[in-house]
């Protein structure tokens, strides 16, 4: 009987009864459902139409249709059915769907651009970031490096100032400098605020790797960066795998220095989603097929970062 | 030991004569770059792009901060006005209410995915069937960007259409399109706190999670052994021993939330009237819809001065938590 009672009120992992882990579990599903719930809504809510998007009260089963990923990448105007009647008769079903409308494709929509921005401007950063940071990162972790405390509290605290705040200074400077609304503008931006997050997690994950592999390397007659190449860094590839998808993560969201900084040319996918407006106002299908599409990644980058994610987000300080 | 100054001991210091491994590395390393070379080799690049990208613009903001320059009117030669623009900022009423409106949303959304967050954890830990699933799914929103999110929540929260509204409803009675939850005064801060809780919570649960696996489990069977009660080992050993955890937690979110644009800027827009108005949403008003730049420029200032010094105390306890 004692041994029961002892069990059940344990809070070690090991002793959990049968009882508490379900109680737990369903507690922790409920919590879990009613999490993605609001992600699910708005997946649903790209395969409506219009009309069903903005039904009352809110439709829970429609019938799918691919309009609003139509609109999404196609500018349409409102014809009249008589200018539509003496058109050529409809090639494609998209063609068909527009037309149902009254309406006519004028050309593609701006997502293509923006998606093609937001991959340059994403993948640019993060492996300037990466290099910089896994060279950085090796510095801080092999050599003594006077003030590298100091060095290191500066690099972090690059990344813990507000972007609005920043946003004055840089967009003066970018002025002058004709970087403002460019790609490399915004690489060079993203990878300033990411190389600080590459330094402190990949100096993690070198600091695991024993220098004595190293130190092997050196005594069979390898130079530092021999032993940097062929054998730190083969070891290494986890950790810097990780460190250049939390970048891509980072880059991939950021929306306050893109909002303010560029308008058109360099503009990204945040900035550009809430403003995908359809004919008589905001074209929520349209808007979730973006979401989606803009979300995807992510999605599948959490589940590959599942067992990194806490060092990710603590700036590798703390591990599981 | 502090975990930063053990990576630091001399041992790779390839001043010749100083030690005897030190002097036969030093030997050794006839081709190729020397050690000290190397370092700082690695570590400029970073440090020149921060200086370009963060300082330099930085000190131009606290220049630019003792000047009454305006962007929309930038023909005016450029005038150094002093501290104006700092006691106009700390005198002006306006600018007081919106701190507050912040420590408001800050602790409330902050004491909020503390008590979730730490719960989920508590709940998690007892490793259920399939429970790496379901963090992973509980995870997903804080990756998202704030800025999507904030957009695909004004849908969910439009009155007539938003399943939100509709579900409340169906609970309550109350007709879904009586309240906004974007466009009420009493209801808006509170639609900032949820969604930026629904976004957040999981990151308190996963820190707290790492908290909660660095206790050993002879701890709790001493506790046992002394039939300790369930209650009393809660707080005797688990919440004591999470503390430094959940310390790491609530300031990563604080200087996070303080310095919040991106979500609040498409869920509320710092509306209705200025409710949900943030100081980071009043500087970007000044500075690129009043171009007030010197203004701004203070504002700007004060808040990075904040958000420092919370960092500083942030890496006191980084390392407090890392020791151990």
């Amino acid at each position: 009987m004692t041994a029961t009672v002892a069990k059940s009120t344990a809070h070690s992992i090991v002793e959990s009864t049968p009882r508490a882990r379900a109680v737990a579990g369903s507690l922790v599903i409920l919590y879990a459902v009613i999490t993605i719930l609001p992600l699910v809504w708005i997946v649903a809510t790209a395969f409506k139409s219009q009309s069903d998007a903005i039904a009352y009260p809110p439709k829970v089963l429609f019938q799918p249709t691919l309009e609003g990923y139509v609109n999404l990448f196609t500018v349409r105007t409102r014809q009249t059915p008589d200018f539509i009647a003496k058109l050529p008769p409809p090639e494609t079903w998209y063609d068909k769907l527009v037309r149902q409308h009254d309406m006519v494709i004028a050309g593609p929509s701006k997502v293509v651009p923006r998606f093609v921005n937001s991959l340059i401007i994403g993948f640019g950063s993060t492996f300037l970031a990466v290099f910089l940071g896994t060279l950085a990162a090796y510095a801080f972790s092999r050599f003594r490096i006077p003030l590298a405390d100091d060095l290191l509290f500066f690099i972090l605290s690059t990344r813990m100032m507000p972007p609005v705040a920043v946003a004055i200074p840089i967009y003066l400077m970018y002025r002058q400098l004709n970087l403002t609304d460019t790609r490399l503008g915004m690489i060079l931006l993203y990878t300033a605020v990411n190389v600080s997050l590459a330094v402190w997690l990949l100096k993690g994950f070198i600091d695991e790797i024993p220098r004595e592999y190293e130190e092997a390397a050196l005594v069979d007659g390898y130079t530092r960066l021999q032993a940097l190449r062929k054998v730190v860094l083969p070891q290494a590839v986890t950790g810097i795998a990780a460190t250049a998808i939390f970048c891509l993560i980072f880059s991939w969201n950021e929306y306050a220095f893109a909002v303010l900084l560029t308008s058109g040319e360099a503009q990204t996918m945040p900035p550009f989603i809430p403003f995908i407006i359809g004919e008589g106002g905001q074209d929520w299908p349209a808007v979730a097929a973006a979401t989606t599409l803009f979300v995807v990644p992510i999605v599948l980058f959490t589940v590959l970062l599942r067992k990194h994610l806490l060092r990710g987000i603590t700036f590798g300080a703390v591990r599981k | 030991m502090d975990k930063m100054t053990t990576i630091l001991q001399p041992d790779h210091v390839t001043i010749p004569g100083v030690s005897e491994p030190a002097k036969s590395r030093a030997t050794r390393r006839v081709r190729g770059l020397s050690d000290r070379a190397i370092a700082w080799l690695f570590v400029a690049p970073t440090i020149a792009l921060l200086l370009a990208i963060n300082i330099f613009p930085l000190v131009w903001m606290i220049r630019l901060s003792f000047t009454s320059l305006n962007l929309s009117m930038s023909y005016l030669p450029l005038r150094f006005v002093g501290l104006d623009n700092f006691t106009d900022i700390l005198s002006d009423e306006d600018v007081w209410i919106r701190l507050q409106t912040t420590a408001q949303f800050v602790i409330s959304s902050v004491a909020l995915q503390v008590v979730i967050g730490l719960g989920l954890a508590l709940l998690i830990n007892r490793q259920f069937r399939g429970h790496s699933f379901w963090t992973t799914m509980i995870l997903l929103p804080m990756m998202l960007s704030p800025a999507v999110v904030g957009n695909f929540w004004t849908l969910l929260f439009q009155p007539q259409i938003g399943p939100f509204n509709y579900l409340i409803s169906l609970f309550t009675g109350v007709p879904p399109s009586s309240f906004s939850m974007t466009g009420e005064v009493a209801l808006a801060p509170w639609t900032i706190v949820l969604v930026d809780t629904w976004m957040w919570a999981p990151y308190v649960m996963l820190i707290c999670l790492a908290g909660l696996r660095s206790i050993p489990d002879y701890i709790y069977e001493a506790a046992e052994v002394d039939r300790a009660s369930a209650w009393r080992q809660f707080w005797s050993i688990t919440l004591p021993m999470t503390v430094p955890f959940l310390m790491l937690a609530v300031l990563f979110r604080a200087i996070e939330n303080f310095k919040m644009f991106d979500m609040v800027n498409l869920l509320t827009s710092g509306g209705p009237g200025s409710t949900t108005e943030l100081v980071s949403i009043t500087l970007k008003r000044a500075a690129f819809e009043k171009w007030r730049t010197g203004y701004s420029s203070a504002l700007a200032i004060i808040l990075f001065v904040t958000v420092f010094g919370a960092a500083n105390i942030y890496v006191k306890v980084l390392n407090k938590v890392k020791q151990r």
